[in-house]
This record gives C-alpha cells, sequence and structure tokens, in this order.
C-alpha cells in the first residue's frame, strides 16, 4: 500500500477533494477548443467529426445505464429510435420543429426505459438475461415500426427540405458548420448532465447500487428507484442522439433507428474508452469514429503498395474488428482508464 | 415496551429448517449477544429480520411496529441497521465514499455528510484506512468498515453479524469499546452474533442460544454459559473459540 507516511492521530489530514470541478473544467476547455475545428477541417472530416459526436452522445447515455447503473442494455437502439422517431414523425406528421420533436423524445423514451426497465426489474432479470431482454425490447420497436402504417413501415421518414438555412428547423447547407456546433453543445450539456449526476446523492447512491444492492437496501436506499432512474436519465441522453441524427442525415428507417447495430454503436465508444468512467465514451468515440473512416476509405482508395486490397468489399469491417479485439485485448479496462492510472495515479 | 420483537419465525430451505419458530424480545437500550454452533440459523435469522428475506411464517414488530416481509431499504429507514458477516462494501468507492453514501441514506440531514463520515471513520477505528480504496484492505478494516456504515445512519436497532471475527485480540477491544460506547451514549440497541465468547459475556445482558433454527435457552449470560444443554451443544466445536 502506499500508506508509509505515519498518520498524525491529533488532526487528522484534510478530506481528499472531490474531481468534479476539475472534470467541469476540462468539459469548458474541450468545448472552448472545439468550436473553431469545422472551420479548419475540410468538409469530409467534417462529417467524421459530426458523426464522432452522435457516436459520443450515444454512449455517454448507455455509460450512465450501464457504466454507472451496473445494468448492461443491449438494447439502447430502442432509446435513440424512439428519439429520432418521434422528431421524425412531429416534423413530418405535425409540422413541429426538431427542438421540440428533440425535447417530447427525450420523455418518450424516458418514459419507456421506466416502464420496461420496471418490468425488467420487477422480474429481478439479471446479466445476460437482462440485456438480452433490452436487445428484445429494441427489436420489438424494429419490427413495430417495419410493420406500421402511422410511421411508414419500412420506408420510414425523409426530413422535407427547408428553402433557406434556419435554426429553428435545425437545417442548413450541407457543409455548415452548424451541424458541427450543435452536436458539439449538445455533448457538452450531455457530459456537463452525466457529472452533475455523478456528484449529485442520486448518482452517488446508484453507484452504490451497482457495487452491491444489498448493501445498498441495507442503508436504506430504495435499490429499483435509482436503478430506475438512472435508465431514464441514460435514455434521455441516448434519444436526444437519435433526434439528431435525423435531422443531420434527413433520413430514418426501422434499421438505422432501432437496428441492433445502433446498439452496438452505443456500447463500442465505451468499452473502447472505459466503462463506468466519464471520459471514457468521448474518448473511445473520438478513436472509433476516425478509425471506422480510415479503415473505409483506405480500403475504397488503396494507395499504391496496398493495391492487393482493392475492391475486397467488407474488408473494412474485418479490419476495423481486428482493431477493436485488440485494443479490448491490450486494454481491457478501456484507454481512458488505462492512461489514467498510468499518469495520474503515482 | 421491547424496541425488537420477534415471534414465531422460520424458515426452510427445501427441506432444512434453518430457523424454527424463533421468538425473543429485546428492551431498548440493551444488548442481546445470539450464540449458537455454525449452521445454528443466527445469519439467516438476521436476513429475516432485516428483511433480505422474507419468512415463511412469524413476526417482526420495531417499535411495535409490524415490519415483516418489508422490504430491507423500508426496515432500514425504520431505524434498524445490520452488518454483513461477509463484508459487503461498495467496492469502487474509498472508505470516506463508502461512509458518506451511509450517512446521505441515514436520517441525519448533516450539512457537511463527508465530514461526518470522517468522525465515524475516526470513532471506529479507520482514520488510517480513510482515503484507502476498500479493495484490498484487510478484514480487520472491513469489518470495522461494515460496522461504520451501520453507525452512520444513526440506527436505533443495529444488528451485528460477527463484527469482532477475523480480529486479533488487541483489534477487538477498541470495537467493543465502541459497541458499549454506542449503548450508554446514544441508547442504542444491539443485537450481536457472536462466537467470541468472551465479547459475549462482557456485552451482554442477556444471551439468546440458537441451536438448529431453535432457540436452545436464553438468560443472562452466566446463567446460559453454565447450561448443560448450551455446553452439549458446544461440543465439537474448536475449544479455542469458546476460550477465547
Amino acid at each position: 500500500m502506499t500508506q508509509t507516511v505515519a498518520v498524525d492521530r491529533t488532526s487528522p489530514a484534510p478530506l481528499p477533494r472531490k474531481p468534479w470541478n476539475r472534470h467541469l473544467l476540462a468539459v469548458a476547455v474541450l468545448a472552448v477548443v472545439m468550436v473553431p475545428v469545422p472551420l479548419l477541417l475540410p468538409q469530409a472530416q467534417q462529417a467524421v467529426a459530426v458523426r464522432v459526436m452522435i457516436f459520443a452522445l450515444m454512449s455517454i447515455g448507455w455509460n450512465v445505464m450501464s457504466g454507472f447503473g451496473g445494468l448492461f442494455s443491449f438494447g439502447h437502439a430502442a432509446y435513440f429510435g424512439l428519439g429520432a422517431y418521434t422528431t421524425a414523425w412531429l416534423l413530418v406528421e405535425k409540422g413541429l420543429s426538431p427542438w421540440i420533436g428533440m425535447a417530447a423524445g427525450v420523455v418518450v423514451a424516458a418514459a419507456f426505459a421506466v416502464v420496461s426497465g420496471y418490468l425488467l426489474l420487477r422480474y429481478r432479470l439479471k446479466g445476460a438475461y437482462f440485456a438480452l431482454a433490452t436487445f428484445a425490447f429494441a427489436e420489438m420497436f424494429r419490427l413495430l415500426a417495419t410493420n406500421s402504417d402511422v410511421v411508414n413501415r419500412a420506408e420510414g421518414y425523409h426530413i422535407p427540405l427547408q428553402v433557406e438555412e434556419s435554426w429553428w428547423w435545425l437545417q442548413f447547407a450541407p457543409s455548415s458548420p452548424n451541424y458541427f456546433w450543435i452536436a458539439l453543445a449538445l455533448t457538452v450539456v450531455a457530459l456537463v448532465a452525466s457529472i452533475l449526476f455523478l456528484r449529485s446523492r442520486t448518482g452517488q447512491f446508484a453507484l452504490a447500487v451497482r457495487d452491491d444492492q444489498d448493501a445498498a437496501a441495507a442503508l436504506g436506499i430504495p435499490v429499483m428507484r435509482y436503478q430506475l432512474t438512472t435508465m431514464a436519465i441514460s435514455a434521455g441522453i441516448t434519444s436526444v442522439a437519435g433526434a439528431f441524427y435525423v435531422q443531420y442525415y434527413l433520413f430514418i428507417d426501422p434499421d438505422l433507428a432501432f437496428g441492433s447495430a445502433v446498439s452496438i454503436q452505443a456500447i463500442l465508444p465505451a468499452v473502447i474508452g472505459g466503462v463506468g468512467t466519464i471520459w471514457g465514451p468521448v474518448v473511445g468515440a473520438a478513436i472509433l469514429g476516425p478509425l471506422s473512416d480510415v479503415t473505409a476509405t483506405v480500403l475504397r482508395n488503396p494507395p499504391a503498395f496496398l493495391s492487393f486490397l482493392e475492391g475486397r468489399g467488407g474488408l473494412d469491417v474485418v479490419i476495423y474488428g481486428v482493431l477493436l479485439i485488440v485494443i479490448i485485448l491490450v486494454l481491457p479496462q478501456g484507454i481512458y482508464s488505462a492512461v489514467r492510472q498510468r499518469w495520474f495515479r503515482s | 415496551m421491547s424496541i425488537l420483537r420477534v415471534e414465531g419465525l422460520s424458515k426452510h430451505f427445501r427441506g432444512l429448517k434453518a430457523v424454527d419458530d424463533v421468538g425473543f424480545e429485546v428492551e431498548e437500550g440493551s444488548i442481546l449477544g445470539v450464540i449458537g454452533p455454525n449452521g445454528a440459523g443466527k445469519t439467516t435469522m438476521f436476513n429475516l429480520i432485516a428483511g433480505a428475506m422474507p419468512p415463511d411464517s412469524g413476526r417482526v414488530f420495531l417499535k411495535g411496529q409490524d415490519v415483516t416481509g418489508k422490504p430491507p431499504h423500508v426496515i432500514a429507514q425504520s431505524g434498524m441497521a445490520r452488518t454483513f458477516q461477509l463484508m459487503r462494501p461498495f467496492y469502487s468507492m474509498s472508505v470516506l465514499d463508502n461512509v458518506t453514501i451511509a450517512v446521505l441514506a441515514g436520517k441525519g440531514g448533516h450539512a457537511n455528510p463527508r465530514d461526518h463520515a470522517a468522525e465515524v471513520i475516526e470513532t471506529v477505528g479507520l482514520g488510517t484506512w480513510r482515503d484507502s480504496p476498500t479493495e484490498g484492505l484487510p478484514t480487520a478494516a472491513l469489518k470495522r468498515l461494515e460496522l461504520a456504515r451501520a453507525v452512520a445512519l444513526r440506527p436505533r436497532v443495529l444488528l451485528l453479524d460477527e463484527v469482532l471475527a477475523g480480529l486479533v485480540p488487541a483489534e477487538r477491544a477498541p470495537v467493543m469499546e465502541l459497541l458499549e460506547r454506542l449503548r450508554s451514549e446514544e441508547g442504542i440497541t444491539l443485537v450481536f452474533v457472536e462466537h467470541i465468547m468472551a465479547a459475549v459475556m462482557r456485552l451482554s445482558d442477556s444471551v439468546l442460544v440458537l441451536n438448529l433454527g431453535r432457540v436452545l435457552t436464553s438468560g443472562a449470560p452466566d446463567e446460559v454459559t453454565k447450561d448443560p444443554r448450551v455446553i452439549e451443544a458446544y461440543l465439537g466445536e474448536e475449544p479455542t473459540r469458546a476460550d477465547s
């Protein structure tokens, strides 16, 4: 242990300070540094940057429930899709601004999280069974959307183009840096929300429940209430990613919204970056986004010495997968956790 | 009026009667020691009383109120705290954070929960470990952490499951003093399961002896330990346990 210094019995050491302010400061610095980025990046890279932030947003949400709450979700597509479809439906069918759709999506996704969470926890599903059940819920939505006339079946929604750029309708020229700035603002809000959550009594109890349900209950903590709160917050954050996704790509269908690939995209950044850490999802997204883009681009147009790779469809996914496996093997705690342990713990 | 009353408590696991028609009363501010050979049903009885599992039959009254079968967090909020025999810290947190959770969960309403948690940690003699992560702490420290969390809740009744086990004699004395202080200064009622007879003899106002899930006998400590049935029940146990 590090306890080599004799402790002065008469005057106990001052209490260690909590890191919240440092985290909030780091978010502020990150936000300021990122603001000029779209003005410096070519348009193709800007699109990658926006995708990175959509990944980050989804994964920050996933991390609240599965990292801080300890409830492993394999069905975050349900929340992402509810956010996307609520926004698209309200816009296309009811003519409401996507900002209103986004807020409505948060409410819908959080409400669904509480109802489904109650059922899963009430029947004491744990671990792999819990994860499978969340997956089943997402699949249920996918099939429901694919087969309902109300939401255009498999066709989904195209967002009608506006004549002019508009903040209210959240629509700009494809090259506009506004998309980047909005995504950045949403990511910053989600990060701040997850830090404030962790700092709060609710967040501290959620961690206690994650660590040991029985011990938490023995202290008078109503376990299920905190689990459902975590799920609601998590669903709300991930649904915002869905709402923004629709506005950015101007299109959504059942597979893009509720497909299992979406659930995996919510999990991967956190796993790569560090599950249950504030920065893990952001670090993971910042690595995965460009990585998938680079592997795809390189294999589509390989440089001369790699020309034999040309035209091998699907190889980019294979390479991406291999890189993932390597990262997970080398850094099982995630990149952020590994770096933190290396440099910030003497 | 007794602060804790248990009537006809029973729990069966398949064919095994783990707890069989157990009843007792504890007066407010008194200390009840619970002894019995391994497998006598002591921990199961605690689990039934604290709501960790529902009894098959029987009643538990806390401050006159029926709390039978209530979920554990409701019972804890009603003023009865418990420790776990196998220590269950919140493993991702430091000792200080563990106890702070308990302060926040309790009814104290402290302006500065972390300061108060630090005080409790000093009181149970965990000061040197205060800022350490709970992972890798020695058993003695984890036992005291269990105690610290329970005490930080400011309960009226405290169920202690072998808080002295695993401590060397020098480590036991301060914990025993703490338990006596909790009773004398704060009027907390203690029910404690213990194998270390010296502690049972010194602390208990009365002793309950369990064997094979049933109450073998109960009464003042020195009477109970002279009871031939109790001595017989303990035959085959390691003699060191009864001696130490």
